[in-house]
C-alpha cells in the first residue's frame, strides 16, 4: 500500500494566541478555548496516515475540531503550525509551504472536497452541468462537446437526473445538491476527497443512497477520502480507520470496528454507550 | 473657436498638469511591460463626465505631441457628438497638434467601440475608450478576489460563462466586450468593440491603449502580441456574419464594399438598410470604387 | 503437526477497561493453540469463556490485552497481529483473513449480491465479475435466487446468516475466522454449509471456529481447544 498523506503536529489557533494556549486546552481540561487569551485551539498537534484508496473517519462532537483537519489541508484555513505531505506518484507536496497558485493546482487537479452545506461547495448561480464544467475548465479541459459528456457521466453515476442538468441546484432537494456536489468533487477523478458531514441534515434513507454512492466511489476509482462525521454509523459504514477528537486533540485512532466495539478511550467508551 | 481657445490659454499643453501626464506614461510603459495586465492609476477628473471617455481622453493627453496627428472616433464615425466634443477638446488643450479623418493619415487614434477597418501600422497607436476594465466582474463581485483570479490565470468561470451560453442558446452570445487572453496569460475586456475587431488586437502592428477613466486602470496589447478570444476546441470563436438569408454577404449601401463591419438601419420604405460602420474606410472605398 | 502453524495464538489474553465504571471486565486469559492450513480448529466452552473475545482478538476488532498472534503471510513473513501496524491489519482483512460473524453488517440499500461481493469489490474484482461469483455462492446457500437483487435487511434471521457466511466465504481467505456460523440455519442448509467449509478445507483454508452445535464441531474439527471463564484477572486458565 501507498501512502498518499501524511499530517504532523498540525495546529490551528484561532485568535492572537499565547504560550499557555496548548497547556490550558484540551480534553483533559474540558475546554479549547484558552484561558489566558481567550484564544481558540482548533486543533493541536495532529497527526495521521492515510493511504492510496483508503477511507478515514474523524469523529467528534461540534468544537472538537474534526472540520478543521480537512479545512486545513483543503486550504481552506492556513494552519498555525505542523507539516503535510502529499504524495502524487512520483512528486511530493509539502502542502503548508506551497505558494496560492501551488495550492490552486492540487485543489483543481488533485484534490475533492464536499461541505455539509452545498452552498460552500457549489456555485448557486449556474446549473448543476456548469457547476461540474467549472471543474473540468479548471482541470484544463476545453472541449464544449467533451465537457458536456462528462459531466452527464458525473450525473448520472451520482443518480441526478441528467434532463436537469441544466437547471439551477436551488431547484434541487438538499439530497440531490449533495450529489451534485459529490459529482463536482470527483469530475477531476480526484486520488484526494474530502467529506465534511456530507450526510449531515438529509432525510435517513437519503443519507444511506449517498453513503452508498460514495462507498462505491471509493471501491471503483480507488479514491482516498477522510470523512469528517459526528455519526457513528457514518464511520461504521465507510471508514477502515477512525480517529476520535475532542477539543482539538486526537483523543484515540484505530480500526474503525475496533473504535466501536472495544474503545480504549473513557470519552469515546461514553460516546460509543450514548449511541448504540 | 479662436476666442474659446484664446479663452483656454491658461491650460497647459495637454490640459493635465505634467505630474498627471508623466503618472499617466508610467503607467503605460508598465501596462505595455504587462501585457493585458489592468494597471492603477489615478484618473484625474476631467471636464466632462466619467464614462464619457475620460480614460481614453487622459491616455491621449497625456501621450500626444505637437508633431502628432489625431483622428477621434466614435463608433466608427468621426462625426458623431462625442468624437467631435473630444477632438475639439484635445484641438482646444493641445496647440499645434493636426487632426484628420483619415485613418492612414493619423498616428494617434482615439476610438470608442470600433478599431478602424484599414489594418494600422506600426507607428500608429490606438487608444481605446473602456467602460468596465475587469472581464471578471460578471462571475466575481470582489476586487480583491479578482486580482487573485487574474494573477492566478484563473479564468475557469469566466469559460463557465461561455458554456452556460452555448446550453441555453448553442453559441457564444457575447457581442461586445468579449474575453480574449493577452500574451497567454491575462484575459482582458477589449472594451465595447465588436466580435469582429478582437481578431484585429491579435499580432497587431500598432500599440493599443486601453484607458478605463471611471474605473482608474489603464492597459495595453502591445505590438506583435497574441491576443486570444476566450472560446473551447469545438467551438471555436466568430466574428459576426453579415449574410443575408440565402448565405449572400450584404455590401455596403454606399461603398458596395462587402468587407466591412456593416450597421444597419431602417431605409425610407422601412427596408433594411446596411452601411459601413467605418465611414472612413467607406469614404475610401467610394473613392476608389468611382475612380 | 508436520506442517508449519498458519496462527499461533500464545499467551493471549483480553479484559475490558470500563473507565465510567471503573471496572476491569476479564474475557480470555493465557489462551494458546495453532491453526494450521486446510484444517478446522474449533473453540468450545460455556458462554462466558471469552471464545468470540479470541477471534475478534485475532480479527482486531478487539484490542489484545496480552499475549502473541503470529501469523504467517502468503508471502512469506509472519507478524504479531496483536501489534501490527492498523494499515496491515487491513491488508490482511482483505487479502488473508475472513470473519464471519453472527451479525450482518451491509449498507442500508446495497443489493444482496453486491453485499455478498463487497470482498471482491474490495480487491479491484468488476461489478459484473463480483456479482457472477456472488450468485454462484449464494446459490450454493439455498438463498432463493428472487432474493439476490433486493437489501438483505428485510431477510429472515437464517436467510441473513447465509448471506454473511457467503460474504465469507466468496472471498476464499487463507485463514477464515467463524462465529456460530450456523447458529439459526435449518439442517439442510447447515449440511450445506459443513459442505462448503470442508471444500474450502480441501482447498487449504485454515479455519478457526465457534460453532453452537457439538455435533458440528464433530463433523468440521481437526483441533478442539476448550476455554473456561477467567475467574478473575491474573488467573491463567485453560488450552488444548
Amino acid at each position: 500500500m501507498e501512502k498518499i498523506l501524511e499530517v504532523r503536529n498540525l495546529s490551528k489557533v484561532f485568535g492572537k494566541g499565547c504560550p499557555n494556549c496548548f497547556e490550558k486546552t484540551g480534553p483533559e481540561l474540558n475546554t479549547n478555548i484558552c484561558p489566558d487569551c481567550k484564544s481558540v485551539v482548533a486543533a493541536h498537534d495532529l497527526s495521521l496516515d492515510l493511504y492510496k484508496g483508503e477511507i478515514l473517519g474523524i469523529m467528534g462532537e461540534s468544537g472538537s475540531g474534526k472540520s478543521t483537519v480537512v479545512k486545513n489541508l483543503f486550504f481552506d484555513q492556513d494552519p498555525t503550525s505542523g507539516h503535510a505531505i502529499f504524495y502524487d506518484d512520483d512528486k511530493q507536496y509539502d502542502l503548508f509551504s506551497l505558494n496560492a497558485a501551488q495550492k490552486r493546482h492540487l485543489r483543481n487537479h488533485h484534490f475533492g472536497m464536499v461541505y455539509q452545506n452545498p452552498h460552500l461547495g457549489l456555485n448557486f448561480g449556474i446549473s448543476s452541468g456548469g457547476n461540474i464544467a467549472e471543474r473540468l475548465l479548471m482541470n484544463d479541459l476545453r472541449n464544449y462537446k467533451e465537457i458536456r459528456e462528462r459531466a452527464r457521466e458525473l450525473l448520472e453515476r451520482t443518480e441526478v437526473l441528467t434532463e436537469r442538468m441544466d437547471e439551477l441546484p436551488k431547484n434541487f432537494s438538499g439530497g440531490m445538491q449533495q450529489r451534485v456536489q459529490i459529482a463536482k468533487a470527483l469530475a477531476i477523478n480526484p486520488p484526494m476527497l474530502y467529506l465534511d458531514e456530507v450526510t449531515t441534515g438529509l432525510d435517513l434513507s437519503v443519507q444511506a443512497k449517498i453513503l452508498d454512492l460514495i462507498l462505491e466511489i471509493q471501491q471503483e476509482m480507488n479514491t482516498a477520502m477522510i470523512v469528517v462525521t459526528h455519526d457513528l454509523g457514518v464511520v461504521r459504514l465507510l471508514a477502515g480507520r477512525t480517529i476520535v477528537m475532542k477539543y482539538g486533540r486526537i483523543i484515540e485512532s484505530g480500526l474503525t470496528d475496533q473504535i466501536l466495539e472495544d474503545p480504549q478511550h473513557a470519552y469515546t467508551q461514553r460516546l460509543v454507550a450514548s449511541a448504540l | 473657436m479662436t476666442a474659446m481657445r484664446k479663452a483656454n490659454a491658461a491650460y497647459p499643453f495637454g490640459f493635465l498638469d505634467e505630474y498627471a501626464k508623466k503618472e499617466v506614461r508610467r503607467t503605460v510603459l508598465k501596462a505595455i511591460a504587462i501585457p493585458g495586465y489592468q494597471v492603477p492609476y489615478s484618473s484625474r477628473e476631467m471636464p466632462m463626465g466619467r464614462g464619457f471617455g475620460t480614460g481614453g481622453l487622459q491616455l491621449t493627453l497625456s501621450i500626444i505631441g505637437e508633431d502628432d496627428t489625431l483622428k477621434v472616433i466614435d463608433q466608427g464615425s468621426d462625426d458623431s457628438v462625442n468624437a467631435v466634443n473630444l477632438r475639439s477638446f484635445i484641438e482646444m488643450t493641445c496647440d499645434g497638434i493636426d487632426t484628420t479623418d483619415i485613418t492612414d493619415k493619423a498616428n494617434l487614434i482615439q476610438s470608442r467601440h470600433r478599431i478602424p477597418e484599414k489594418p494600422l501600422r506600426e507607428d500608429q497607436i490606438i487608444v481605446l475608450q473602456v467602460p468596465y476594465p475587469d472581464p471578471l466582474v460578471v462571475v466575481e463581485p470582489s476586487e480583491d478576489k479578482r486580482k487573485i483570479m487574474h494573477g492566478e490565470a484563473d479564468y475557469s468561470r469566466l469559460l463557465v460563462k461561455l458554456y452556460e451560453d452555448i446550453v441555453k442558446f448553442d453559441e457564444i452570445t457575447i457581442s461586445h466586450r468579449y474575453p480574449t487572453c493577452i500574451n497567454g496569460h491575462y484575459v482582458i475586456d477589449p472594451s465595447p468593440i465588436p466580435r469582429w475587431d478582437v481578431p484585429k488586437l491579435h499580432q497587431s502592428k500598432a500599440l493599443v491603449l486601453l484607458g478605463a477613466g471611471r474605473e482608474k486602470k489603464i492597459y495595453a496589447v502591445p505590438p506583435y502580441t497574441d491576443a486570444e478570444p476566450l472560446a473551447f476546441d469545438d467551438m471555436p470563436f466568430r466574428v459576426e456574419s453579415f449574410n443575408d438569408e440565402n448565405g449572400q454577404r450584404r455590401c455596403c449601401d454606399r461603398c458596395g464594399d462587402d468587407t466591412s463591419f456593416l450597421d444597419e438601419f431602417d431605409g425610407q420604405g422601412g427596408e433594411k438598410v446596411y452601411q459601413c460602420s467605418d465611414s472612413d474606410w467607406c469614404r475610401e472605398q467610394s473613392i476608389a470604387k468611382g475612380a | 503437526m508436520t506442517a508449519e502453524p498458519i496462527l499461533s495464538v500464545e499467551g493471549f489474553s483480553k479484559h475490558f477497561e470500563l473507565h465510567e465504571q471503573a471496572k476491569t471486565i476479564p474475557s480470555s486469559s493465557n489462551v494458546n493453540f495453532d491453526v494450521y492450513a486446510g484444517k478446522l480448529t474449533a473453540l468450545i466452552g460455556p458462554t462466558g469463556a471469552g471464545k468470540s473475545s479470541v477471534l475478534k482478538g485475532i480479527y482486531r476488532t478487539y484490542l489484545p490485552s496480552s499475549g502473541r498472534i503470529t501469523y504467517h503471510a502468503a508471502n512469506g513473513t509472519s507478524l504479531n497481529l496483536a501489534l501490527a501496524d492498523e494499515h496491515q491489519i487491513l491488508e490482511l482483512r482483505s487479502r488473508e483473513i475472513g470473519f464471519v460473524t453472527q451479525f450482518l453488517h451491509a449498507l442500508p440499500r446495497q443489493s444482496t449480491e453486491d453485499v455478498v461481493a463487497q470482498p471482491l469489490y474490495q480487491r479491484g474484482v468488476s461489478r459484473e465479475q463480483g456479482r457472477q461469483k456472488a450468485r454462484e455462492v449464494l446459490a450454493n446457500l439455498n438463498i432463493p435466487e428472487r432474493l439476490w437483487g433486493v437489501p438483505p435487511a428485510t431477510f429472515s434471521g437464517g436467510e441473513k446468516q447465509r448471506v454473511n457466511l457467503a460474504r465469507g466465504l466468496i472471498a476464499k481467505p487463507r485463514l477464515l475466522l467463524l462465529d456460530e456460523p450456523t447458529a439459526s440455519l435449518d439442517p439442510t442448509t447447515t449440511d450445506r454449509v459443513v459442505e462448503m467449509i470442508q471444500a474450502m478445507k480441501a482447498e487449504g483454508t485454515a479455519m478457526l471456529a465457534i460453532f453452537h452445535h457439538p455435533d458440528l464441531v464433530e463433523r468440521l474439527a481437526d483441533n478442539v481447544v476448550t476455554l473456561t471463564p477467567p475467574v478473575a484477572l491474573n488467573n491463567k486458565e485453560v488450552t488444548s
